[in-house]
């Protein structure tokens, strides 16, 4: 095998590399200390310390008490969890949950499921910048709406939605809110503390940390229905024996990325910054998607539509190059439909299929953004060159020009 | 998904890009709401398809069907043409992930709207072309 040639890695809005000191910490449950958390014997009770240590920072970098963190293997599983959980518990209550035009699948695949269980969904639309309205959530509201979930902020177009106020809103009808906070966890400032949120879902893998582990936050007192049965992990909410080296990572890699927030998000923002500015003065036909204003934006976010082009051949020019990033163009699913959060902005299906996104990481640096800059502005040509529309664009301009 | 070396070649080196000013068929298919959209140029000389062009807004398959698709029809009768079928496209490129075989089809749909184009501006019947369905 050939040694991997060196990346450019601009996608870490769908993982980031696990940081050095998080393996270190992680190394020894993944050798000696392999006791089982639930056993009664010394050397098992050193492993239940470590995950109750790791429970201790999760909660402490959102500002909540550690019995209020509950370990899960995904972002994923907490979504379903919460979804399902609440339908489940507030039966009596009704069946109406409100949610966003823009989540994640791991929200919108689980009301979609419910929805054919009978369970009422609305989903809030967005403006062109991918903002919810509070008026909008304050309309939606009835008498049976027993869960309010919108995501605190946007994975592919980097909007982070009001949820001081939206939550607010929720708490004063007495309605339980949600929050999918999986972009949010480790790079904005994310406090439980003084808002009312009744539930969090964290995912490690989002913040250097490793995959396939993440929590959920549950307020003290609320309820919520298990969906796994059997042992009686996690206060016999979330059976499953524990994936003890995962948890133990995800609480350093939180408490890494909360130590060093500030710097980082300031260092992000920058990149991020550059990186739009470089696009926008050397490529004509570009769009910024996503919002623009101060802290309304993820720090790594970057996601533009490229006019005349479609997002999986320029994904794959990247490639050729090393450069990854991602597409809201869905050409290689099944469905044929381009990003729904992209669509939900209300642009075109065509300026929805050319979008790329860039997510910059801790890692990343200003040569690296050159580096893209020196080949981005050529393949973005080259599809153009061949490219019907771009043809149909210059013909028509140039009949206008006549 | 992965792509096969020889779709990526086609992808990366697309033959026969481009337009042709005086062309004897003009097709387009596919629309941006799919994602693919592909338009073929032909220039016929007798009964033979002398130069075939593309130009495609899509994903790698798309680009490398339209790449493969010109590169089978020149050279051909019309007759010969018409028996390009998406899977000929696709045998051609060695085989196409599963999920990206739908863009293949394009390919053929957009040659048959070639040569109805040619046959509808000569006023000539083309036994066994399928009417090209407005998409655009
Ligand atoms: C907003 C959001 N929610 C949920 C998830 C799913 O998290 P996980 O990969 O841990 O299942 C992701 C990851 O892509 C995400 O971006
Ligand atoms: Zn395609």
């Amino acid at each position: 095998m050939n040694p991997p040639k060196k990346v450019l890695y601009f996608d870490n809005a769908a993982t980031t590399p696990l940081h050095p000191k998080v393996l270190e910490h992680m190394m020894p449950y993944l050798t000696e200390q392999y006791g089982n958390p639930s056993g009664v014997y010394s050397f098992a009770r050193e492993v239940r310390k470590g995950i109750e240590h790791a429970r201790e920072q999760v909660a402490e970098a959102i500002f909540a008490r550690p019995g209020e963190i509950f370990f899960t293997s995904s972002g994923t599983e907490a979504n379903n969890w919460v979804l399902k959980g609440v339908v489940e518990t507030l039966q009596h209550k009704g069946g109406h949950i409100i949610t966003t035009a823009i989540e994640h699948h791991a929200i919108t695949h689980v009301s979609s499921a419910l929805s054919k269980q009978g369970v009422e969904i609305t989903y809030l639309p967005v403006d062109n910048e991918g903002f919810v309205s509070p008026s909008d959530l304050i309309a939606a509201i009835r008498p049976d709406t027993i869960l309010i979930s919108i995501m605190w902020a946007n994975n592919e177009i980097g909007t982070i939605q009001p949820i001081p106020e939206l939550s607010a809103i929720a708490k004063s009808r007495g309605v339980l809110f949600h929050t999918d906070a999986v972009q949010a966890v480790g790079h904005i400032p994310v406090n439980v503390e003084n808002l009312p949120i009744d539930f969090l879902t964290m995912s490690a893998h989002k913040f250097s940390g490793p995959k396939g582990v993440g929590a959920l936050y549950i307020r003290k007192g609320t309820k919520v229905n298990s969906i796994l049965f059997g042992g009686a992990q996690e206060k016999n909410r979330r059976a499953g024996t524990e994936n003890v080296a995962g948890i133990i990572g995800m609480g350093a890699a939180l408490n890494l990325a909360v130590a060093n927030l500030k710097e980082e998000q300031e260092k992000v923002t920058m990149l991020r910054d550059y990186l739009i500015e470089r696009i926008e003065t050397t490529i004509p036909k570009v769009a910024l998607n996503g919002p623009r204003a101060e802290n309304t934006r993820l720090p790594g976010n970057v996601n533009f539509s490229f006019d005349y082009i479609e997002g999986e051949s320029l994904l794959l020019l990247l490639d050729m190059q090393g450069c990854c990033a991602s597409s809201g163009s869905a050409c290689s699913s099944a469905s044929l439909e381009p990003s729904h959060v992209l669509l939900s902005l209300g642009i075109s299906h065509e300026k929805a299929h050319g979008s790329i996104r860039f997510s910059l990481g801790r890692e990343n640096t200003r040569e690296e953004i050159d580096q893209l800059m020196e080949i981005l502005p050529k393949q973005v040509k080259q599809l153009r060159a061949m490219s019907p529309l771009a043809e149909e664009a210059e013909t028509s301009k140039a009949e206008y020009e006549l | 998904m992965e792509y096969n070396d020889m779709v990526m070649d086609h992808f990366s080196n697309p033959r026969n890009v481009g337009t042709i000013e005086d062309a004897s068929g003009v097709g387009t298919v596919g629309n941006a709401q799919c994602g693919d959209i592909m338009k073929v140029y032909l220039k016929i000389e007798g009964d033979v398809v002398q130069d075939a062009k593309f130009k495609t807004f899509g994903c790698g398959a798309a680009v490398a069907t339209s790449s493969m698709a010109t590169e089978l029809i020149i050279g051909k009768t019309i007759k010969e043409a018409l028996q390009i079928t998406n899977k000929t496209v696709l045998d051609a490129l060695g085989g196409l992930p599963s999920a990206k075989v739908h863009c293949s089809c394009l390919a053929e749909e957009a040659l048959h709207a070639a040569l109805w184009d040619y046959a509808q501006k000569n006023d000539i019947i083309i036994e066994g072309i399928k009417i090209p369905v407005e998409t655009h």
